[in-house]
């Protein structure tokens, strides 16, 4: 035996413990900061967070109400987030399918198609909220649920429809093939198979753009609008409560800027609620996908 | 011997770009039979298996010339209704494909996709085909399970059953063995030899001796070309061509 291989190997375990303790370091951060985010948010909010924040609109105006709740903004942020997620899978699927089943993946189509979503994908949503804004205006819309959800959905939908093209392209050949020898049709194998096998991808990509679309504020702020009231109707203005975050915050008044922090507090629970329903589906969709 | 030719297969090449897998293939598939498509991989023998029932369209970049007359109708004319040229061969791929779905459903798709809706007939057809493919009594009681959740061997009859569901003629298996264990096979080779007083029976296969158990046609694949097809019988006991014979005594592989 030799010095050399002796040494090389000294050498590489010790890279190798090296690497487990950079990942248990990032892993530790990572985890640290997301508690330190839930722990702060929870902890100033504890002072403004009762029931009647859940349960009421806010008396004395948004910006500088300090009584009633932020029910305005939580069933906004609901209805739209709904909305748009809803408007954006009926354009996501369809056109994920269309790439999937009736594209080759190295057709101009297929490739110019994935980089504009792409794109989208990067584009800030400021620049949504501007855009809808613009539309809004040539179609003579006010600031109501209906242009929100509209703009929204334009920013959700090529996050979603990027999820889902990333499960939806490792259906293998081979599964689409045996749907077609028993003369299916692509549009039969699509919805009848793929869509089954990559049932809880999709479920996450659904996720994914529901999560980002509940939590934007910049795409509402000229689109959706702001409001006391809870809306009644597509054509009413919209609370959301990212927006609630930034005026409460944006106020000189402790009592009011900790109700930003409650809204916040109810916003990630909102988000968390929706993960967990979405895994529990997820799961049960997992029982029939084809390894 | 009867004579009919359910499918027949006229000056078949194929392309893959530049690349010609299948040189100016002529061949009769006799009806009611079992052929088998022998040859070293890479031969072209999966290629001509998916030629018969137009898979090839899905394989990026590939050109298809020649004719495959499927009863007195040719494939690739331009007006042919490929779902309906599907409906008429069940496939078995190499390994098992089953469907994101339950085993009841998986044999059922096939038969619902062509128009059978009465939830009794369906019921009757799956159970039908299955007890056909040897899987009945070991699914009858686990029906609305995953199919995922059976074995290779089990997954491989689920397909054969799958593909018997839209009342074939003829049955193609692209290498149907090669990802099972032995009891399998055997159970898969019975059931083709059971299937054959039915249906016509396309077999792709590089297992020699599979071959020699199975076949009533053998047809010899070298490079892309038809080196050599006749009853079984002969072609193993005479091969006329040298290639032929270097390939059953194991001299080219």
């Amino acid at each position: 035996m030799t010095g050399a291989p002796n040494g090389s190997l000294r050498r590489r375990k010790r890279t190798d413990a090296a690497f487990r303790i950079l990942a248990a370091v990032s892993a530790g951060i990572v985890l640290l900061s997301l508690l330190l985010i839930l722990g702060t948010i929870l902890w100033k909010s504890i002072p403004a967070l009762n029931l009647s924040m859940l349960t009421r609109t806010p008396k004395g105006g948004f910006y500088l109400g300090k009584e009633g709740g932020i029910l305005n903004a939580i069933v906004g942020s609901l209805e739209l987030a709904l909305g748009a997620t809803a408007l954006a899978f009926v354009l996501s699927l369809p056109l994920v399918l269309y790439l999937n089943s009736y594209k080759r993946r190295d057709s101009k189509t297929a490739v110019w198609t994935r980089f504009f979503l792409d794109v989208l994908w990067g584009v800030p949503s400021i620049v949504y909220g501007a855009f809808g804004f613009v539309v809004m205006l040539v179609l003579g819309l006010r600031a109501s649920l209906l242009a929100g959800m509209l703009t929204v959905a334009l920013l959700e939908f090529p996050i979603m429809s990027r999820a889902i093209d990333e499960v939806m392209s490792l259906v293998p050949r081979e599964l689409k093939d045996a749907s077609a020898s028993l003369g299916a049709t692509r549009f039969e194998t699509a919805f009848k198979v793929m869509v089954r096998q990559t049932a809880p991808g999709i479920m996450t990509g659904v996720l994914l753009a529901f999560g980002r679309g509940i939590g934007d504020a910049a795409s509402v702020l000229f689109t959706a609008g702001f409001t006391d009231r809870v809306p009644a109707a597509l054509t009413d203005p919209a609370a959301t409560l990212p927006l609630a975050i930034f005026f409460q915050l944006g106020t000189p008044f402790p009592e009011v800027q900790q109700r930003a922090y409650a809204s916040a507090a109810v916003l990630t629970l909102i988000i968390l609620a929706i993960s967990l329903i979405g895994r529990a589906l997820s799961r049960k969709a997992t029982r029939h996908v084809v390894k | 011997m009867n004579g009919e030719t359910p499918i027949s297969i006229r000056g078949l090449s194929v392309y893959y770009g530049s690349l010609q897998v299948l040189k100016d293939v002529n061949l009769d598939i006799p009806a009611r039979q079992i052929t088998v498509i022998i040859g070293p991989s890479g031969c072209g023998k999966t290629t001509l298996l998916k030629s018969l029932n137009r898979l090839l369209d899905t394989v990026e970049g590939t050109r298809v010339r020649g004719s495959v007359i499927l009863d007195g109708e040719d494939i690739y004319a331009p007006r042919t209704e490929v779902t309906r040229i599907r409906k008429k061969m069940g496939l078995l791929s190499q390994k098992p494909q089953v469907l994101p779905m339950s085993i009841f459903e998986n044999v059922a798709y096939g038969p619902r996709l062509h128009g059978l809706r009465s939830k009794k007939a369906l019921e009757e057809r799956v159970a039908h085909y299955l007890r056909v493919a040897g899987l009945w009594d070991e699914v009858k009681d686990r029906l609305r399970e995953p199919a995922s959740t059976l074995s290779v061997g089990q997954q491989q009859r689920l397909c054969l059953a799958r593909g018997l569901a839209v009342e074939p003629e003829i049955i193609l298996g692209d290498e149907p063995t090669s990802a099972l264990d032995p009891r399998s096979s055997q159970n898969v080779e019975r059931r083709l030899l059971e299937l054959k007083r039915d249906y016509t029976v396309v077999v792709v296969t590089h297992i020699l001796r599979q071959a020699r158990r199975i076949a009533d046609h053998l047809a010899f694949l070298y490079l892309g070309e038809l080196v050599e097809h006749g009853p079984a019988a002969e072609v193993f006991a005479a091969p006329k061509d040298p290639r032929t014979k270097a390939y059953l005594t194991g001299e080219i592989s």
